[in-house]
């Protein structure tokens, strides 16, 4: 029998520290689907979708009641469609979208992510046509979500497509204007993009990966907030400590659901992402633990270390505690998505450059930015230029999803809702970065990438 | 399979007997059981045998949750392997 006071931490950690299962997400190879016929590659797409991710809510749904543990999203993740797509030779990949979002529909998932393509190196036909269609796929879809993936440690980074990608985030902000730009939210641009990541929107089934998987994301911020209020004044070596055998104990969570989940739907389990994701519910920010860390805001002089210690620690603490780790793995600062990081944006303690640094050290990028309607597609593009070289020279993954609020300027904020959250428009550097854009071309692969 | 019942709120008489009535009606046994009173405050912690259950797990969760809400309890039933991830290596 277990002891009392193991049982109520238990209960308590799922109560009021908000500790749940983030994700479980089925990927899906869609490589079988392509066909010259784009209408009967879209019928296959859907069909296949459907076939083997009919179960997963009702799945996801079953565990969660005998377990008692709550499993927010339940989604999808799929082939690169660029890849799907290119044996057609579409030149508008749309209704691909359509199709990968009546699916999603159909099985009722949250988000299903893979309208993407791999670029780092260079661009193929289908790769172009896709990154062309996103703002229209994504403004007419509700539940799908596109990444592109424009630099890698080995590849170096393609500036042509970073150019593109400043385009096509503007393009997507101005098609869903009326709604602040939410196609944008659910874009992401990559460096090192990972093959198995569970988290949207950047989620994409690689080509490495077998037919169909269970992969899980944890969460639970709030969680080693509440373990660290505990040992308040105590050096580092305690903070880290106690991070540890909190992300051992959130792991744990997520193992036993990805086995559940697999054995259940009859899928090989992939991998479980040790992440820590904010939610903007009160108590379930990654900002409030650097804050009980002893930063009297998150972006204070201190931030960065912090950050990389909570990172390093939630990794060290989880590895053991699943068999397969994978993902993004790491802890995320999204500021629309986290409370603390919400508030100290809009009163200024947090900036987009402090931001960039706090990404060196942490799980992926400038997330859930939103920045004035009126920044340069260049501006964006050098933003996320910045991103890739910090992903390419620190063999890591980094990402940007940035929202230029259209008609919105700082002060403003713009709502998306739910897991979204809501954003404050931050202020970028006025500096012109245009002419650095428009050279187009490769920065070369750094050398640490001659490893062989 | 075996699953631990927790049962958290305001003491008052007839808690044990309503959640055993449940569990019994259910063709649930119990195998341990504890309790602590703690300021009013009620406390119980059950370990139970599912093999003779006659209800898919998520009724039974479900049928206790409403006895709880209408009693001003918190009362749930979660599969036994949550705690031992969480708790043994």
């Amino acid at each position: 029998m277990f002891q009392r006071n193991e049982i109520l931490q238990t209960i308590e950690m799922f109560d009021q520290q908000h500790l749940d299962i983030r994700t479980i997400t089925m990927g899906v190879s869609l490589l079988d689907c392509a066909d010259t016929d784009m209408d009967r590659s879209c019928t296959k797409i859907y069909d296949k979708i459907c076939r083997l991710a009919g179960a997963l809510v009702r799945t996801g749904e079953e565990i969660e009641a005998e377990f008692g543990i709550p499993i927010v999203n339940k989604r999808v993740s799929v082939t690169p469609i660029a890849l799907v797509a290119a044996a057609s030779g579409a030149r508008d990949d749309t209704p691909y979208a359509k199709a990968l979002d009546r699916a999603a529909r159909e099985i009722g998932v949250n988000f299903l992510g893979g309208f993407s393509a791999l670029v780092h190196k260079g661009m193929t036909e289908a790769d172009r046509a896709l990154i062309r269609s996103i703002p229209e796929a994504l403004a007419e879809t509700n539940l799908v979500c596109a990444s592109v993936n424009v630099g890698s440690t080995r590849a170096g980074i393609n500036m042509d497509a970073v150019a593109e990608m400043g385009r096509v985030v503007k393009r997507a902000a101005a098609l869903t204007a009326d709604n602040g730009g939410m196609a944008c939210a659910k874009l992401v641009v990559f460096s090192n993009a990972v093959e198995d990541n569970p988290f949207m929107a950047g989620a994409f089934h690689g080509v490495g990966e077998p037919e169909c998987e269970i992969h899980v994301g944890v969460s639970g911020p709030g969680v080693v907030e509440h373990a660290l209020k505990a040992v308040r004044g105590e050096p580092f070596d305690v903070v880290a400590e106690t991070i540890k055998k909190t992300a051992f104990r959130i792991t744990r969570m997520g193992q036993l659901v990805a086995q559940e989940a697999a054995a259940r739907l009859g899928v090989p389990f992939g991998i479980v992402d040790l992440s820590l994701a904010p939610t903007p519910a009160v108590g379930d920010s990654v900002a409030a633990i650097l804050e009980e860390m002893g930063l009297a805001s998150v972006g204070a002089p201190g931030t960065t270390a912090a950050l990389a210690l909570l990172n390093d620690a939630v990794k060290k603490g989880g590895v053991m505690a699943s068999s397969h780790v994978g993902g993004l793995s790491g802890a995320f600062i999204p500021v629309s998505e986290d409370a603390g990081m919400i508030a100290a944006a809009e009163a200024g303690r947090l900036t987009i450059e402090k931001l960039e640094a706090m990404t060196c050290v942490c799980s992926v990028g400038l997330d859930m930015i939103a920045v004035p309607g009126d920044t340069p597609a260049e501006t964006i593009s050098a933003i996320i230029a910045d991103e890739c070289a910090i992903g390419m020279v620190n063999n890591k993954t980094t990402a940007v999803r940035i929202i230029p609020a259209p008609g919105k300027t700082v002060g403003e904020r713009v709502d998306f809702g739910g897991l979204l959250g809501s954003a404050p428009i931050m202020p970028v550097n006025p500096c012109s970065a245009a002419d650095f854009i428009a050279r187009g071309g490769r920065v070369p692969a750094p050398l640490h990438s001659l490893k062989n | 399979m075996r699953a631990i019942v927790t049962v958290i709120g305001k003491d008052r008489v007839g808690i044990i007997a309503a959640v055993t009535e449940i569990l019994a009606r259910h063709g649930v046994n119990v195998l341990d059981i504890s309790q602590t009173v703690l300021q009013e405050y009620f406390t119980m912690i059950m370990l139970v045998d599912l093999s003779g259950i006659n209800v898919p797990f998520a009724a039974l969760s479900r049928a206790l949750e409403a006895a709880g809400a209408e009693r001003g309890l918190q009362i749930r039933a979660q599969r036994e392997e949550v705690f031992n991830a969480m708790h043994r290596i």
